[in-house]
């Protein structure tokens, strides 16, 4: 493996990180930007790219909710994403995104 | 729990918060220097670019103690704060903290806007710098303000295939400002008048976003300009309305907010005892501004206002170079109907727009439908909402950040002993 890449496991398949690149960016070039589902089971991928908006939160070697844009990538790290389950859920109806009360 | 004390604490390693450190460092202060992120810079810089290397090594060389990768979670007593770090919670005292949390991106919610392959501009180029390579990438970059213009002219340089860039202001504002910029030598000017140019991508002025397509990613665009509308094929949207202010930390620390930002006297001070301000959190104005800020903060936290008072010419010019910025790239109204009764407002809780409206108020608007109640605490939907309906949004409460629970035990059992 050459200098410049780090070996890692994104969702249990061996992947090449960039040296330099954070969790979110390895995830992100291993299966592209749809790296979770919300709430709804809407497909989301990073926004803001620096810890603000929560949207790149990955389960980073088994702590869930990391925000995976500010973590760098280390050798044998595990990254495990939340995709939504093919086919994806689509739901934009304010009946289905109503919050049963606590 | 670990102890860390110091004369000056500095929270944010961006232009502000990094001449702060070296200014105070300098004069023999013990300087504490923490940030969220791995490296130092801040999210203009991120790392030791050639304009941030300089305060990078004078900061080494004034022995500024650096915490990467931590967060202020929250205040525990005067002068006290709870941060979490990659080692576990450390209790952080210091007889001054100076802030310089900047800024984030502003997001306008619009059909589609939560597709993944849609990134902040500024986020788009962090995540670069972080190793997400661009070449060959279609990207069209749309929104506000001149960070599109060096951020799009960043991504060509890097390989990346920039299809035109949408600005929403009007086309005269911006003639105008390019003009003024004639008495403002700075980088804004060489993004606007050289690179830029020299490039060649389409600047459409007048020109914002409507409505992003896709499966489960962005396949297109559509924009529009009043008049007509035109669909554009991309993988990626980079798009951000302008800037808003970090004022979270401050707000929990009791220092006065008004119109998003926090306020100061001339030398940074927020009103309460001990507490600094400086750079983007004060007022959106650039890292200029924000250089200028910090050295006058980190001087006056030393007790040294007779050199911070030297650099107050330049900051009287750095602020009438924002007031100039925020005037020409003030957002028009046509935006605040681009959210479509189901477009998703509030990321986190997946709320509608047609559930947000319909309360009177932002409180009443958390309560009612959780919007801004996320992991984000509201600070991508509370501005956007501020800005569709006029609301004031409230900053959020401790935790500032988010924090694992033993870590907030860790706060509990200082407040129990203290």
């Amino acid at each position: 493996m050459p200098d410049d890449r780090v070996p890692i496991l994104v969702d249990g398949q061996p992947f090449e990180a960039p040296r330099d690149a954070s969790a979110a960016v390895a995830a992100m070039l291993a299966l592209g930007p749809d790296l979770r589902a919300s709430v709804t089971g809407r497909p989301r991928g990073p926004l803001c790219g620096m810890g603000v908006c929560h949207e790149c939160r990955l389960t980073i070697d088994g702590v869930p909710h990391q925000r995976s844009c500010l973590i760098p990538v280390k050798p044998g790290m595990s990254i495990e994403t939340n995709r939504p389950q093919p086919p994806a859920t689509v739901q934009t109806d304010p009946a289905t995104t109503e919050v049963p009360p606590p | 729990m670990t102890d860390h004390a110091a004369d000056i604490l500095v929270v944010g390693a961006g232009p502000a918060g990094m001449s702060a450190a070296v200014r105070a460092a300098e004069l023999g202060r013990s300087v504490i220097l923490l940030d969220e992120n791995p490296a130092p810079g801040g999210q203009i810089w991120r790392g030791p670019t050639d304009e941030a290397r300089p305060w990078i090594e004078r900061a080494n060389a004034a022995g500024v103690r650096t915490l990467p990768s931590s967060s202020l979670v929250q205040p525990l007593s005067r002068g006290a704060h709870l941060a979490s770090t990659p080692t576990g919670p450390v209790r952080l005292a210091a007889n001054v903290t100076i802030l310089a949390t900047g800024s984030r991106e502003l997001f306008l919610p619009f059909p589609g806007w939560d597709l993944p392959g849609i990134f902040g501009v500024g986020a788009l180029q962090a995540l670069a710098k972080s190793g997400y390579d661009l070449a060959g990438k279609n990207i069209l970059v749309a929104g506000s303000g001149p960070l599109l213009l060096a951020v799009s002219a960043w991504l060509r340089e890097h390989g990346a295939n920039v299809l035109a860039i949408a600005e929403q202001a009007d086309p005269a504002q911006i003639r105008r400002f390019a003009l003024s910029m004639v008495r403002w030598p700075s980088k804004i000017r060489q993004a606007l008048a050289l690179k830029f140019a020299l490039l060649g991508i389409p600047y459409w002025t007048g020109s914002w976003p409507v409505r992003a397509e896709g499966d489960t990613r962005l396949r297109s665009v559509v924009l529009a300009d009043g008049l007509r509308e035109m669909k554009v094929q991309c993988d990626i949207l980079a798009c951000g309305f302008g800037l808003v202010p970090e004022t979270h930390l401050a707000s929990a620390l009791g220092c006065p907010v008004s119109a998003g930002v926090v306020q100061t006297d001339e030398f940074g001070k927020t009103g309460v005892e001990g507490v600094y301000a400086a750079g983007e959190l004060t007022g959106i104005g650039g890292h200029e501004k924000s250089l200028v800020q910090g050295q006058i903060a980190g001087l006056a936290a030393a007790g040294r206002e007779d050199l911070a008072r030297e650099l107050l010419p330049s900051l009287a010019k750095a602020k009438v170079f924002a007031e100039r910025l925020a005037e020409t790239f003030r957002l028009r109204r046509e935006l605040r109907a681009l959210p479509a009764h189901d477009t998703i407002v509030c990321r986190c809780e997946d709320v509608v727009w047609s559930r947000v409206k319909a309360n009177a108020s932002w409180r009443e608007a958390k309560i009612q439908t959780r919007c801004g109640m996320g992991p984000c605490q509201g600070r991508i939907c509370g501005p956007a909402v501020s800005f569709l309906t006029g609301w004031e949004v409230a900053d959020a409460r401790p935790p500032i950040s988010p924090a694992s629970v033993s870590t907030l035990l860790a706060s509990t059992e200082e407040m129990e002993t203290s």
